[in-house]
């Protein structure tokens, strides 16, 4: 079957979605991504959706499992590029896609994400030298 | 309202579904409709579409042009021969699903169109009609 590529650079993996995904497809990604963050410990996933033209409740519902599925293996999601388009849709649609966080392109998803990343690396220094204070 | 152009494509596999969003596309591009008019009446017909497929077993899509003097507008019905809808109230109800959706299908589809029309009874199946105005 036809598969979306996940590429990884770093501590992320990024995803362009670029065809218009039938059901089947949309769940692969999902397994997919899933299954490769935790394989490759993964800390943030990029979806980039500027290319898709709309988003129905099926893939509005792919889009929060993934980013609920990443969270509870510590990875955040972010989304980016929605067209205003789909944006106006989805709200119509009664979706507010809980949870998931966007930006406005690939460069601001990045940059949130590793502000992200260096925010919980700060927490767990911060918690490292509570502990040896303890001692 | 007169009609001016019409197909009808048959729903039996996800691929169809794919099929009638990119059909409908080009008619409501056909039809004048601006991004954000097409992008609903797409989003539309992809969530009724789904239903055709997965909860009456498959059926078809009938896309309508019409134009009514100045005014342009897209009419689509879905029909199948499926179970049907006991209670379309409950059916229609955001959050309601039989089969593990988000159950926004129904109510978000007639949100993003001007007429809406759906019948349906258990054992004769399901038609739902959706009209776009330009
Ligand atoms: N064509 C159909 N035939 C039979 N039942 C249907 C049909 N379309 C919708 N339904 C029923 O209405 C419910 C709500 O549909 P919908 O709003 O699209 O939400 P979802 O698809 O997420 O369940 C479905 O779960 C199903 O029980
Ligand atoms: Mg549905």
């Amino acid at each position: 079957m036809e598969r979306i590529p996940i590429l990884k650079m770093g501590d992320f993996l990024i995803v362009t979605i670029q065809v218009d995904m039938h059901d089947r497809l949309a769940l692969a990604l999902q397994d997919d991504l899933t299954t490769k963050i935790s394989a490759t410990n993964a800390k943030g996933v990029l979806i980039d959706i500027s290319s898709l033209e709309i988003v129905d409740s099926f893939i509005g519902r792919m889009l929060s499992n993934i980013s609920g599925m990443a969270r509870i293996l510590d990875a955040q999601t972010v989304l980016t590029g929605m067209q205003p388009a789909v944006a106006i849709t989805l709200v119509e649609l009664g979706l507010s896609l809980p949870g998931i966080r966007t930006a406005l392109n690939v460069e601001r998803g990045m940059s949130l994400l590793r502000a992200s990343l260096a925010e919980s690396d700060d927490a767990t220094s911060e918690d490292d030298v509570d502990a040896s204070h303890e001692m | 309202m007169p009609l001016t152009k019409c197909e009808t494509l048959a729903i039996r596999a996800e691929a169809d579904v794919v099929l009638v969003r990119q059909a409908v596309r080009k008619l409501a591009i056909e039809q004048g409709f601006g991004l954000v008019e097409q992008t609903k009446i797409v989003t539309a017909a992809s969530e009724i579409a789904r239903n055709t497929l997965d909860y009456g077993g498959g059926g078809e899509a009938v896309l309508e042009c019409h134009t009514d003097g100045i005014r342009k507008g897209l009419r689509l019905v879905f029909s199948d021969q499926g179970p049907g809808i006991k209670d379309i109230g409950q059916a229609m109800r955001d959050g309601f699903t039989t089969g593990g959706g988000l159950g926004h299908g129904l109510g978000g589809a007639k949100r993003l169109v001007e007429e809406f029309d759906i019948v349906s009874a258990p054992g004769s199946g399901t038609r739902v009609t959706l009209v776009r105005w330009k």
